[in-house]
């Protein structure tokens, strides 16, 4: 019986030959390649089996013009299946290489138990996995602050141990740095809120108020909000991916070993600086914005520039300007907690060092959020 | 997780006992790492973990400098307990030890000179210019010198490796860790390392504790060992590795010693 690749391919070859009795001879010729389409080893077993029983399976390899992994695979799986049916196989009609390549694939014994669980959990199982894991994030991020809570007070006794000169570098990392993107932003806010604010206005002839709706939307809201947006994705990220990568390359097991709390020596700084900073650059962004706003009025709503000037100021009060102060204050601290709590979790991988600058920007945004909702809600009742 | 808490000494043992491991399980989460590990390394050793990949080698040195906490048992230090006692006291302890890390774990935002001084600052009353001077010495001792103001990222991989262990002999420690120190080096400079590892030792009196499996480095230098198998997940072998090798009858440990050139 010859079996043969279908049709035009006919490039491998299988004959079988039952001469002797209890013995299968495998006749391979042709090319037997991963492309030539190989036949399953199964189905040739199968069909011929039919001639009686099967002591020995044996090859004849004479006509083999050519090889790779897919005469393997299927050896492989011929093997497996005698295997099954306790039949032995003699593997001497092969070329040397095809033995000698088998003989490695079954040296080292299938370890069974580092075989992952495949199986998909039930749904239960998930929303417990789920929990479980959720409620150990919770406890995480309370230990996080706790012991950057410690941290500040050590800072207040003195006894922090940091860089003062790494403090500068965040310092002008964080602010200087940030000005060119925060000027942009809240200047187009500024713009936005103008435009969006005229349209509805403009219906009462009550246009001159943009200027009223401008200031106090940018001091008591936007400014710190937008500056502490962009701080959790220009900086939260970085601080993610710093202190990641020192996770990775066992820079922090080396301040740990060495007796220096990470807390203080990375965390903190990088607090401090960011609790210096946003306050800063939360009242620039209002002044940008205000000037957005202010080009607007002036250019396209035909209100003088001294009347808009003369309207914001009336317009603002110290308690908006303390209420985005405080905020900015706020958002800042949460950024970087976000961005170092993220960084310290980082697993020992590059990929998780993305993964920690991705959450440490969502932790971030959804801390502003957060933040923002409840600190208005506390202003609102305390009448501020 | 509970430790030995009342036992602060090691009953017994003797003086020259500088690291004694007792009874310790690894785990992780829910999964046996190691168990029942015991062993104790003498002044003045080079005592090296071995096995094969994967059998928890760097876990066990990440348990002996305090950066996990074992599951159960404890570490001892010239007969003190280490996990069994508060922070402040391991930290005293850890003030003894050098530990060299597998990727030297240099902070990347410091110049060597800058990475050898912080330990000083930490714990030296030194000015400025001492600490400087000290740090150039070290650098100067693994062969670095001129190299102070070398970022980490600006040398090769070896030169990160001996500025590793010159940060790590700052405090002039009595103990030294080395985790995979010939890692990623070619022969040459793994064997010099060899030799500076052994010259170290013998000139500061230090003991050495290094996690390998580098034949070539455990039979030139090593004089005691314990050997960690990751099937049975516990140590089935320990002493002097050409004493393993001539008498250790395991064939694990045999294969492993002759790179399993010695089949019986």
């Amino acid at each position: 019986m010859i079996v043969s690749a279908p049709a035009a391919a006919s490039a491998w070859q299988l004959r079988v030959d039952r001469s002797q009795s209890e013995v299968l001879l495998l006749h391979l010729a042709g090319h037997w390649t991963l492309e030539s389409r190989l036949p399953l080893a199964a189905d040739a077993l199968n069909r011929a089996g039919a001639g009686g029983r099967i002591e020995r399976v044996a090859f004849d390899s004479v006509g083999l013009e050519a090889w790779d992994s897919g005469l393997l695979i299927f050896l492989r799986a011929l093997i497996a299946e005698t295997e099954r049916k306790h039949v032995t196989t003699d593997l001497a009609g092969l070329p040397e290489g095809v033995r000698r390549l088998l003989a490695l694939t079954t040296a080292v014994p299938e370890r069974k138990d580092m075989g992952r669980q495949a199986r998909r959990p039930s749904m239960l199982a998930r929303i417990g996995t789920a929990t479980v894991s959720a409620s150990r994030a919770g406890t995480e991020l309370l230990a996080f602050l706790g012991e950057a809570f410690k941290s500040v007070l050590r800072l207040f006794v003195g006894k922090a141990r940091f860089h003062r000169s790494d403090l500068f570098l965040i310092l002008q990392e964080v602010g200087a740095q940030a000005l060119p993107i925060v000027s942009l932003i809240s200047f187009l806010v500024g713009v936005i809120l103008a435009y969006v604010g005229a349209l509805q206005l403009r219906q009462f002839g009550a246009q001159s108020y943009v200027a009223d709706l401008v200031g106090v939307a940018m001091t008591r809201e936007m400014g710190a909000m937008m500056a502490a947006i962009i701080m959790a994705g220009r900086t939260g990220a970085a601080f993610a991916a710093q202190l990641g990568t020192m996770q990775v390359n066992e820079e922090i097991d080396a301040l740990a070993t060495m007796g220096i709390p990470a807390m203080d020596f990375l965390v903190l700084p990088r607090m401090l600086a960011l609790a210096v900073m946003m306050p800063l650059l939360g009242v620039y962004a209002d002044l940008l914005g205000v000037l957005g706003g202010a080009v607007v009025g002036v250019g396209m709503l035909d209100l003088g520039s001294a009347e808009y000037y003369y309207r914001t100021i009336q317009a603002i009060g110290l308690d908006d300007f303390a209420a985005g102060i405080v905020k900015a204050s706020v958002f800042g601290v949460l950024v970087a907690i976000a961005g170092c709590l993220r960084g310290m979790q980082c697993g020992r991988s590059s990929a998780a060092v993305g993964a920690a600058a991705t959450s440490a920007v969502v932790t971030g945004i959804v801390f502003i959020i957060v933040s923002d909702t409840a600190l208005t809600v506390i202003f609102e009742r305390l009448g501020f | 997780m509970a430790t030995v808490g009342e036992v602060t000494t090691a009953p017994g043992a003797p003086t020259t006992t500088r690291i004694e491991v007792r009874d310790l399980d690894m785990m992780y989460g829910e999964r046996v790492i190691q168990r029942n590990l015991t062993f104790t390394v003498q002044r003045g050793d080079i005592f090296v973990i071995m096995g094969g990949s994967g059998c928890g080698k760097s876990t066990l040195l990440r348990h002996m400098i305090g950066l996990v906490e074992p599951a159960r048992g404890d570490v001892f230090y010239d007969g003190a307990s280490f996990w069994g006692t508060d922070l402040p006291v391991r930290e005293r302890i850890l003030r003894r030890i050098g530990v060299l890390y597998q990727s030297g774990a240099l902070w990347s935002s410091m110049t060597l000179a800058e990475n050898v001084s912080l330990p000083l600052e930490e714990y030296r009353d030194l000015h400025g210019a001492e600490i400087r001077e000290v740090a150039s010495l070290k650098l100067a001792l693994v062969g670095l010198a001129g190299f102070e103001d070398f970022y980490p990222s600006e040398i090769s991989g070896g030169m990160r490796k001996r500025a590793g262990l010159a940060r790590a002999m700052a405090l002039d420690p009595d103990i030294l860790f080395f985790d995979e120190p010939s890692a990623g080096l070619d022969p040459i400079s793994s064997h010099l390392l060899d030799d500076l590892i052994l010259e170290l030792r013998d000139s500061l009196g230090a003991t050495v504790v290094m996690v390998t499996h580098e034949l070539p480095s455990i039979f030139a230098i090593a004089n005691n060992s314990v050997f960690l198998d990751a099937e049975t997940k516990t140590m089935i072998a320990g002493g002097h590795p050409q004493t393993l090798l001539k008498e250790c009858r395991d064939p694990k440990v045999h294969r492993f010693l002759t790179r399993g050139e010695a089949e019986e």
